[in-house]
């Protein structure tokens, strides 16, 4: 039971360190850019760099540590596009690669489309 | 060259029958009304929706109620206004436009970015003077709000501001300017040229307009003969804190040693604990500064002469993404007590 508390919240803080070193490099990059570098290269960037470390294969073991850490911040989105683009194309091929990366991330947008629809419905936007 | 009638030196105009400042107005958003003035604006909103549905109703709504305030505080009305000169940073002038649909006055609509309230204030003096209106109201008008989402980011994405930012003051200031009557007058103006020393960061606006607030500076004085001593109080519209550094700088260097009496109205308008970083910006930075506390000094009698310098960031949100470098304008007018001395 005491062995099990620990294990989860070692879990919780090795993704906790992961995620919140992969999000201060971004900032850390923001603050030496400025303005060059805008909030919108940093989202793409880390969904580009995610998905190039995963078809590397050094994004897999990130995830193995942090976990959540690893496969929430946009890196991880990245991540998941290449593996399923590859996955995709093993299975079915040139159009496998294609569609397949939106196959293993299409929880993931079609909840963000859900839940900004249901967000939108319910409240105003301020800004 | 030919010299018109009114013109002194290269840039300057000189007012025969300075128009007189009857009467002045202002409104603040919350914030503004915490800063160190914050008891010397007429009005302080409780929230900065003004009880409007959107910002952009409660902007509009601010500069028209600062104006007909204006205007009631001279006992005159707005059948008996002249013109209503207005300017604010929304595209097409928006608040502008939607505050004059209100007030029914002759209007023309101005855009300076942030030194609007000055231009305001030397071409309703040129209107005046001209003999072309008795009375002219004028004001201008920001809200911290609305310009964050025309310029920057929606404010729910919670964008980190650099240390160098701005903040646009909420806030909208106005001005009755009659040919008789009594209060200060505008005495001159000097308009500026648009310079632009290649300054790219939409952050870093006080850099950007320094070089057009010391150009406009020392070709006042030049075409005036003038010193800075002659200067009770010389007020910059919003360098921020950086730029009035990069200001006073450019001014030494241009031979014109300005002390103590340099300051600028987006560093006096919040306290450093405000967090503000820079200092405040907006067209409503350089107008509730002059129609409040300044206005006020002179008619205390703690100021006799006073020099606006308002300046703007001429660059949209589109330029600015097109990677192109912000144009700054700055336009002087002189604010002077008459009698006593």
């Amino acid at each position: 039971m005491f062995a099990g508390a620990a294990a989860f919240l070692a879990s919780l803080l090795k993704a906790f360190v992961t995620g919140g070193i992969i999000c201060a490099f971004g900032q850390v990059v923001m603050d030496f850019t400025r303005p060059t570098v805008t909030p919108g290269h940093v989202l793409v960037g880390y969904v580009t760099a995610g998905a190039l470390l995963s078809a590397l294969g050094l994004y897999q073991p990130l995830v193995e540590l942090g976990g959540a850490g690893a496969t929430i911040p946009l890196s991880g989105f990245g991540h998941s596009l290449a593996q399923g683009a590859i996955s995709g194309a093993r299975s079915a091929g040139l159009l496998g690669a294609f569609g397949g990366g939106v196959q293993a991330t299409a929880a993931g947008i079609v909840a963000a489309v859900v839940f900004g629809y249901i967000m939108a419905v319910i409240f105003n936007p301020r800004g | 060259m030919l010299q018109a009638a009114k013109k002194l030196g290269k840039q300057t105009f000189k007012f025969d029958n300075p128009p007189v400042i009857v009467s002045y107005a202002s409104i603040v958003g919350p914030m503004e009304g915490q800063g160190p003035f914050g008891k010397e604006f007429d009005y302080v909103l409780e929230d900065d929706l003004f009880g409007e549905k959107t910002w952009e109703k409660a902007e509009s709504k601010m500069l028209r109620e600062t104006l007909k305030l204006a205007v009631q505080k001279a006992s005159t009305s707005p059948a008996e206004v002249d013109f209503l000169l207005a300017g604010d940073l929304l595209n097409q002038i928006v608040t502008s436009n939607f505050a004059a649909r209100a007030l029914g006055i002759p209007f023309l609509g101005l855009y300076g970015a942030c030194s609007t309230m000055a231009e305001a204030l030397a071409l309703g003096a040129m209107l005046v003077d001209g003999g072309f209106a008795e009375r002219v109201v004028l004001g201008t008008s920001s809200h911290h709000n609305t310009s964050e989402r025309q310029f920057r980011y929606p404010t729910e994405q919670g964008v980190q501001r650099p240390l160098w930012a701005q903040w646009t003051v909420t806030g909208a200031g106005a001005v009755l300017l009659a040919r008789e009557g009594k209060g200060p007058a505008v005495t001159r103006a000097t308009v500026g040229k648009v310079l632009d020393l290649g300054v790219k960061d939409a952050n870093d606006m006080g850099s950007a307009m320094a070089p057009a607030a010391a150009d406009s500076l020392l070709c006042y004085f030049q075409d005036t003969g003038e010193e800075p001593e002659d200067y009770d109080l010389i007020v910059t519209g919003d360098l921020g804190s950086l730029g009035l550094k990069v200001a006073r700088e450019l001014l030494v260097r241009g031979g014109l040693a300005v002390g103590e009496n340099f300051t600028d109205c987006g560093v006096l308008v919040y306290y450093p604990e405000q967090d503000v970083h820079a200092g405040g910006s907006g067209c409503g930075c350089s107008a509730v500064m002059l129609c409040g506390p300044i206005l006020k000094r002179m008619e205390a009698g703690n100021y006799r002469r006073i020099l606006l310098v308002g300046t703007g960031a001429l660059m949209s949100p589109l330029t600015v993404q097109q990677g192109e470098s912000i144009p700054a304008l700055a336009h002087v007018v002189a604010i002077e007590k008459k009698g006593e001395g």
